[in-house]
C-alpha cells in the first residue's frame, strides 16, 4: 500500500460523485419529460417511436399495467436474442465463421443480457460473431438499462405523488432514457475511447507475424462502442473473455479512471434525479453519502488484501509487492482494487483483473458487496429502488424502536409495503443460498470448478450471488457452459432481475395512491447522520446475517489457510 | 393486451436497428476517419510493411536478447491473442504456489540470480498484458546487454527511455511496454542474432 496508491482510490470515487451530480439533474428533466437541448433532433425520432408502438404518452399506466409492459418488453427482447444467438450462423457479419450458441447457451446469454447482469458462460472471441455482439449483445446493453433506469423514475414518481393512480408510461420512459440519456452520451464515450487506444472495426481479426517469427491472430470487434454502453450501463459483458482486464477493453490509466467513473455515474445520478423528483434533495444527499461510505470501505479492504503478501509469491522469494497474479501491470493492486469494489457494489460486473485469483479476503469482499443486494451505488436505476426497499426497513426498524407507524419521504409505511420490501429481499438469500447448496453436493455441477478446498465453495457461492445480484462478474475458473450451470444460473438472473424488480413496482403503486403528508416534529429525520448510520446497519445486518456462515466456509476459512502458509515456508 | 405486444415488438426491433447496428456503424465510421490507427487495434508494421503485432497486446519473446513478457495462461502456449484469459488459480492452490516456485527458480538461472519482482513470475488477468514492471526489466538487462554484445548501460537507457510512470502521478502503475522496448533494442543496432 502507498500514497498514490489510496490517493488514486479517494481520487476516483471523488470524480465519480463529481460526474454523478450534474448528470442527475439532467436525468430528472428527461424522465420527467422536461425538454432538453437535444429535443430538436430527437422530438421527431421520439415521436415515431411512439406512433409504432401505438402509445399516447401523455396517459400513463397504474403500476400493474406498468409492470406488464415491462415483463412483456423483457420477453420480447429474449426471445429476439435469443434467435440471434442461436441463428448467428445464417446471419451476416460472421467473418469468424462461428457457429450458432447450442440452445442451454443461448438461453443464458439471452437472460443475461435482458436481466442487466451480462454472466458469460462462454468465451466471446471464439463464440460470438461480429453480428450478435453488435445487434445483439450491444443494443440489449441499453435497454436492460434504460428498463431498469424506468423502474427507478417509478420510484421517484410514487414519493412525489399526492392520491395518484398513474406512475408514467414505460414506453415513454423506456424510450426517453434510451435516447436523450445513453445513446448521447455513449456514443461521446465510445469515440473518445477510439482516441485513447481501443479498437472499432468489422473486421473480425488480423493475422500477425511475430517479432521472433511466431504466429498470432489477433480477435478484433467493434469494441468501443460496447465498452461505452457496457460501463455506462452498468452491464459489465465483455466483448473478450478477460472483459476490461483485455487491452483493447481498457489500454491505460485513462480509460481505466472513465470506466471506473461511468459505471457508478449514473446509479448515483438516479438518486440526485430522484431527490429533485421528489423535492428530497437532503435525503438524496443521505443515500448518495451511505453508497459512496460503503463503496469506500469495500474499495479499502481489497486493496489492503492485495497489497498483502501471497503465500505462492511468498514462497517463490520474490521481491516484495502485491498480488499480481490475474491483474495487470498497468492497474496495479490500487487501481484493481477500486474497479473491483464499484464493479461489484455497481451490479456492473466488468472486471479488470481476475477476482478468482484474489487474496481470500479480497475476493470475499467483492462477493460480499454483491450479497448486500447491490445497492452501493447499484445498478443503473435498480441500485435506486433497491436502496429504497432498504430505506423503508430502517424507518420501519426506526419505528418499531419509538413506537410510531414510520414514515419515508411523507409517505406512511405500513404493513403492505413491508412485506412487499422483504418479499424482494428475501429472494435474495433464497436464490443465492438456495442453489449453492445443491450445486455444493451435485457431482454434475462440481465439474465445472477449477480450484480445490474452500475456494471451491467460493466460486459456487460467487456464481450464484453474481448471477441473483444481476451482477455477471466471476470467479472466472469455473466452468459454467454446461447444462447444469448455464440453466440454474439462468434461473437465478430471472428471479434476482423480475421476482425483485415485480414487488417493487407494487410498493410504487401502493405508495403513490397514499397522500403526501407534510413533515411534523414528531417525523423521524431521514437527512442526517443518524439514518445514514441506521441505513448502514440494516443493510450491513441483512447481508451480513445472511450470508456470514456461508462466506465462513469459503473465503474466511480460506484467509486462514493462507495466514498458515505464509509463515511455513 | 394486444397494444403491449405491439409495442414490445415494434420497440424492440427498432432499438435493435437503432443501438445496434446504427450506432456502432456510426461509431465505426468516424473513428475509421478520425483515429484509423487505434481504430485498427494498434497495429505495429514491419519493414516491409507486414503486421508483427500490436502495441497493446503482449507477443511472446523467449531469446535471450529481448525483453521477455509476463506469463501468460491465454490459451495453450500463452499469448493467444484470440482466447484471452487468467490462469483463475486461486491464491491457495497449490498448482499455483508450484507453477509460480518453478517460474522464479527458472528466471534466476536465467538472470545470473537477479532479483525476481512479482510481476515476472504472475500470469496477467488478460494473459496479454502488454508491459512489464520496470523492476523485471532491470532483472533483464545484464542478460540481454550480454547476448547483444551491448554495454549494460545501452540497456538501462532504452529502459529508462521506454518506461512509463503513473498518470498524473496517481493513476495506474510504473510500467515498460514489451514490445516497444523490443523494437528499441533492434533499432539500437547491437544486434547480435544470428
Amino acid at each position: 500500500m502507498n500514497l498514490p496508491g489510496w490517493a488514486e482510490i479517494a481520487l476516483t470515487l471523488a470524480i465519480t460523485v463529481a460526474v454523478a451530480w450534474p448528470l442527475g439533474l439532467y436525468l430528472a428533466r428527461v424522465w420527467n419529460g422536461e425538454s432538453t437541448w437535444l429535443d430538436a433532433v430527437l422530438k421527431p425520432v421520439e415521436r415515431l417511436v411512439y406512433a409504432g408502438c401505438g402509445v399516447k404518452p401523455d396517459k400513463g399506466q397504474t403500476w400493474l399495467s406498468y409492470a406488464l409492459s415491462f415483463l412483456a418488453f423483457s420477453a420480447a427482447s429474449f426471445v429476439v436474442l435469443y434467435l440471434i444467438l442461436r441463428f448467428q450462423d445464417l446471419l451476416p457479419l460472421n467473418p469468424q465463421g462461428f457457429a450458432g450458441m447450442t440452445p442451454h447457451l443461448a438461453f443464458n446469454t439471452a437472460v443475461s443480457f435482458v436481466t442487466n447482469t451480462n454472466w458469460q458462460s462462454y468465451v466471446p472471441e471464439t463464440t460470438v460473431s461480429t453480428f450478435s455482439q453488435m445487434a445483439g449483445l450491444t443494443s440489449h446493453n441499453f435497454l436492460s438499462a434504460a428498463a431498469g433506469i424506468a423502474l427507478a423514475a417509478v420510484m421517484a414518481r410514487a414519493f412525489a405523488a399526492n392520491r395518484a393512480n398513474t406512475l408514467g408510461d414505460f414506453w415513454v420512459d423506456l424510450t426517453r432514457i434510451s435516447l436523450y440519456i445513453l445513446l448521447p452520451i455513449s456514443l461521446v464515450l465510445a469515440l473518445a475511447f477510439v482516441g485513447l487506444g481501443m479498437p472499432q472495426t468489422l473486421l473480425g481479426h488480423v493475422d500477425a507475424t511475430t517479432v521472433e517469427g511466431g504466429k498470432q491472430a489477433i480477435a478484433l470487434f467493434p469494441v468501443a462502442s460496447q465498452e461505452a454502453i457496457k460501463q455506462l450501463g452498468t452491464n459489465g459483458g465483455g466483448i473478450f473473455n478477460a472483459n476490461s482486464a483485455h487491452p483493447f477493453e481498457n489500454p491505460n490509466a485513462i480509460t481505466n479512471l472513465i470506466e471506473i467513473v461511468i459505471m457508478n455515474a449514473l446509479s448515483l445520478a438516479c438518486v440526485v434525479a430522484f431527490g429533485r423528483t421528489v423535492l428530497a434533495r437532503r435525503e438524496a444527499r443521505a443515500i448518495v453519502a451511505v453508497m459512496v461510505i460503503l463503496v469506500a470501505a469495500g474499495a479499502s479492504v481489497i486493496y489492503a488484501a492485495e497489497s498483502q503478501v501471497a503465500p505462492a509469491l511468498y514462497a517463490a522469494h520474490t521481491t516484495p509487492g502485491a498480488n499480481m497474479e490475474g491483474k495487470e501491470v498497468r492497474f496495479g493492486a490500487p487501481s484493481t482494487a477500486v474497479w473491483a469494489a464499484t464493479t461489484t457494489g455497481a451490479s456492473d460486473g466488468g472486471v479488470n483483473g481476475m477476482h478468482d485469483s484474489f487474496m481470500p479476503l479480497g475476493g470475499g469482499m467483492a462477493m460480499f458487496l454483491i450479497q448486500l443486494g447491490e445497492i452501493i451505488p447499484g445498478g443503473v436505476g435498480s441500485g435506486l429502488y433497491g436502496m429504497l426497499v432498504m430505506a423503508l426497513i430502517a424507518v420501519f426498524v426506526a419505528g418499531l424502536m419509538v413506537g410510531r407507524t414510520p414514515e419515508y419521504l411523507g409517505k406512511k409505511v405500513e404493513s403492505r409495503e413491508i412485506k412487499l420490501a422483504m418479499l424482494s429481499v428475501l429472494i435474495l438469500p433464497l436464490a443465492i443460498l438456495g442453489f449453492t447448496s445443491v450445486a455444493a453436493v451435485l457431482p454434475v455441477a462440481l465439474k465445472g470448478l477449477a480450484n480445490p478446498g474452500a475456494h471451491g465453495l467460493s466460486e459456487i457461492l460467487y456464481a450464484y450471488s453474481s448471477a441473483t445480484g444481476n451482477n455477471g462478474s466471476a470467479f472466472a475458473g469455473l466452468t459454467a457452459n454446461t447444462p447444469w450451470w448455464n440453466t440454474t444460473l439462468g434461473i437465478a438472473m430471472l428471479l434476482g432481475r423480475f421476482a425483485y424488480a415485480i414487488p417493487v413496482l407494487a410498493i410504487a403503486g401502493s405508495l403513490a395512491a397514499k397522500p403526501k403528508l407534510a413533515a411534523t416534529t414528531g417525523t423521524f429525520p431521514t437527512d442526517g447522520p443518524l439514518f445514514i448510520g441506521l441505513l448502514i446497519g440494516v443493510i450491513l445486518i441483512m447481508g451480513g446475517l445472511q450470508f456470514f456462515p456461508a462466506l465462513a466456509l469459503g473465503p474466511i476459512v480460506e484467509h486462514f489457510q493462507a495466514l498458515q502458509m505464509v509463515p511455513k515456508f | 393486451m394486444l397494444q403491449v405486444i405491439r409495442a414490445s415488438l415494434v420497440s424492440t426491433l427498432f432499438f435493435t436497428a437503432l443501438l445496434g447496428v446504427a450506432y456502432p456503424l456510426a461509431v465505426t465510421g468516424i473513428a475509421g476517419i478520425a483515429f484509423p490507427a487505434q481504430a485498427g487495434g494498434s497495429l505495429v508494421h514491419g519493414k516491409d510493411g507486414q503486421v508483427i503485432g500490436s502495441s497493446l497486446l503482449a507477443q511472446g519473446f523467449a531469446k535471450p536478447e529481448y525483453f521477455h513478457p509476463r506469463p501468460s495462461a491465454a490459451g495453450a502456449n500463452g499469448y493467444d491473442a484470440s482466447g484471452s484469459s487468467g490462469s483463475n488459480l486461486g491464491p491457495t492452490n497449490p498448482a499455483l504456489i508450484e507453477r509460480i516456485g518453478g517460474a522464479a527458480k527458472d528466471l534466476r538461472a536465467e538472470n545470473g540470480g537477479a532479483a525476481v519482482p512479482g510481476d515476472a513470475v504472475t500470469t496477467s488477468g488478460s494473459g496479454l498484458d502488454p508491459d512489464i514492471s520496470p523492476e523485471n526489466a532491470r532483472m533483464q538487462a545484464a542478460r540481454i546487454a550480454k547476448a547483444r554484445g551491448m554495454a549494460p548501460a545501452a540497456v538501462e537507457q532504452i529502459i529508462a527511455a521506454n518506461a512509463e510512470g503513473r498518470w498524473l502521478g496517481v493513476f495506474g502503475q510504473p510500467r515498460l511496454n514489451v514490445l516497444r522496448a523490443n523494437l528499441a533494442l533492434d533499432a539500437a543496432g547491437a544486434v547480435a542474432h544470428p
